[in-house]
């Protein structure tokens, strides 16, 4: 406001006039107000109180003082985080496993989605995407417990398969070469169906009539999945991309911290388990919030580029 | 869905057997774990212990059950649990109607500030840490306030309310308006008969939530006795912990006795089964979300 700058007489009346309008609406208003004043407090105090803690990063945190008292020790904190054996490995087996994820967790509900779409049984398509619905309705720590006996090495119904076919049995939730299939076989399982969802709703979106179209041109029905199915779907896969890119940083904790153990930490630890031990476990309040801090200003830096990119390639973005 | 006219050819007909056979073998895939598990949960330690699909328990008992229900942790479980999704729901409900609704008013002085400073809150978060010494600073550690305070209001479902009550048609409210009607009994009179269905939607999204979380009940809770459901069965089925579970006294011997993964089959479907037999008839109104968080401009 370039007008401010030069205080005239006008401007100088302005001002209390300004702050009158203002009083008048938030009188006029007062009821709506008052109705929103909870819920403000509730995000002051439950959101923007820990947001402001993120400063406990930047010091030496000592009980005695307390937060306000601790000296300032500037990166002090983030020198000790990646400087150390445990930090820089978490953050690799996050990207690692986020990456595994995202390559054979992305297309699967999309070929599920695909497969559900060509069935002609509408009965059973109801069934099967409901079924399908299932692991997104239980927690990690329910499905820790299940998949525990799927896997047992003495009993699980995968090692017997295993077995049958001459192999050794294999203890997935200890041996370091397999944890992370474990991990993401049962986050593409868990995921698989409700991640259909959105594809089958762009799917039951296309004009009928195009196929109809097609098929008098002599199209079989793999050429219509080729030509009209896949192309009207692009939009919803490539906005889901650039999303599942984006959250690349952000790791499972229900999913790992149900599942691991020390014996798997070499490949399994992230960076949400490893700040949860170092400070709740060891009660490390400054590099564990550091450690959390990191995390997140990379997440919000992503999301950010994320919406950016997605706007341009389509009118919606996520804001 | 692609089409045929007149005959199907044979590499169709290929195609869509193979295709049913298919996805009936996935949805076995998604069901099967668990009926292993209830098959287990119902044997004895014998058929439980020996490889094979498990589908019916080869020798029928009802002895891991027996345990899991002698167990206090689960009775004091499942009422934390039922506290807090009854409770929790409501507030949440509550505090997201209080704040949608005013911020769907376009005349909302400063609307747009309150509205970014909620919003902002879906991007970033102050973590664990600073989040966990505020409820210790709030002296609510070890109070069961603490799995309701911090999640009162999620700003996405918030956002959904107010797109929804900015859809209404503004002459209802405008009559009412007309007859003297404050805002708060405009809402309450109006706005919320009309809004039964997306109330319903939402109530649904916070109570099963509430259901399933496990890891403030963790983190906060010190007494046994506090700890929701998910939290004691994460403590039986997960950690082993002899506090909520005495395996001790096992005695492999004894022919009837539940073996420690008897009891932790029983544990997992005691805490399960409610949510196995509520979901298919709630399923919808979950999709909805899906679909609505994924149109909204």
């Amino acid at each position: 406001m370039a007008e401010t700058a030069i205080p005239t007489s006008a401007n100088r009346k302005k001002a209390p006039n300004r702050i009158m309008t203002w009083l008048r609406l938030y009188k006029k208003h007062r009821y709506l107000l008052l109705m929103l004043l909870p819920p403000i407090l509730y995000f002051l105090l439950f959101r923007y109180v820990p947001m402001y803690g993120v400063i406990l990063a930047f010091k030496n945190y000592r009980f005695l003082d307390g937060i306000f008292g601790s000296a300032w020790n500037g990166l002090d904190n983030f020198h000790t985080l990646f400087n150390g054996r445990d930090f820089p490995r978490a953050f690799r087996n996050t990207i690692i496993l986020s990456t595994l994820k995202l390559i054979f967790g992305f297309p699967a509900p999309i070929i599920l989605a695909l497969l559900l779409n060509e069935l002609r049984i509408i009965v059973f398509k109801r069934i099967v995407q409901t079924v399908s619905y299932l692991p997104h309705f239980l927690s990690w720590v329910v499905l820790a417990g299940v998949f525990m006996e799927i896997f047992s090495p003495t009993r699980g119904i995968v090692n017997y398969v295993i077995q049958w076919f001459g192999g050794e049995p294999i203890f997935f939730f200890g041996d370091r070469d397999w944890f992370r299939t474990l991990l993401v076989s049962t986050e593409v399982w868990k995921t698989v169906g409700w991640g259909s969802i959105i594809y089958l709703a762009a799917l039951s979106g296309i004009d009928p009539s195009l196929y109809e179209a097609a098929v008098v041109d002599g199209a079989n029905r793999w050429r219509q999945v080729w030509h009209i199915t896949l192309p009207a779907m692009m939009p919803v896969i490539t906005i889901m991309f650039i999303l599942a890119v984006g959250g690349i940083i952000n790791d499972d904790f229900d999913q790992v911290f149900n599942f691991y153990n020390p014996a798997v930490y070499e490949v399994g630890d992230v960076l949400s388990t490893y700040t949860y031990r170092l400070g709740i476990t060891e009660m490390k309040y400054a590099l564990a919030t550091a450690s959390g801090l990191f995390v997140n200003v990379i997440a919000f830096a992503l999301i950010i580029l994320t919406n950016k990119i997605t706007k341009r390639f389509s009118d919606y973005g996520i804001w | 869905m692609s089409v045929t006219i007149g005959k199907k050819s044979v590499g169709e007909k290929v195609f869509d057997a193979a295709n049913i056979l298919f996805l009936t073998f996935f949805a076995i895939t998604a069901v099967y774990p668990f009926v292993n598990i209830l098959s287990i949960s119902f044997s004895t330690p014998a058929a439980a212990n020996a490889y094979g699909l498990k589908l019916i328990p080869k020798e029928f008992s009802i002895e891991g059950y027996k345990e899991v229900f002698a167990n206090r942790y689960i009775w004091t479980g499942y009422a934390n649990t039922i506290f807090r999704t009854a409770v929790g729901t409501f507030l949440n409900v509550v505090f997201t109607v209080l704040c949608a609704y005013p911020l769907s008013k376009r005349y909302l002085p400063n609307r747009n500030f309150y509205t970014s400073l909620i919003v902002f809150t879906m991007f970033f978060s102050g973590g664990l840490i600073p989040n966990y010494l505020l409820i210790k600073e709030l002296g609510l550690l070890d109070n069961r306030l603490s799995l309701i305070l911090p999640g009162l209001v999620a700003p996405f479902t918030m956002v959904i309310v107010r797109n929804f009550f900015m859809s209404l048609p503004e002459e209802i409210e405008e009559s009412a308006k007309i007859d003297g009607a404050q805002d708060l009994r405009v809402l309450f009179s109006i706005v919320l008969p009309v809004s039964a269905p997306i109330i319903a939607t939402i109530s649904l999204w916070y109570a099963v939530a509430h259901w399933n979380a496990w890891f403030d009940s963790l983190l906060y809770m010190q007494t046994p006795d506090k700890m929701v459901l998910q939290t004691v069965l994460r403590k039986i089925v997960i950690e082993g912990s002899s506090q909520f579970q005495n395996f001790d006294t096992y005695d492999p011997a004894n022919y009837n006795a539940p073996s420690p993964d008897i009891i932790k089959a029983a544990t997992i479907m005691v805490a399960t089964t409610p949510i196995l037999f509520v979901y298919p008839f709630i399923q919808k109104y979950f999709v909805k979300g899906v679909l609505v968080g994924s149109l909204k401009g």
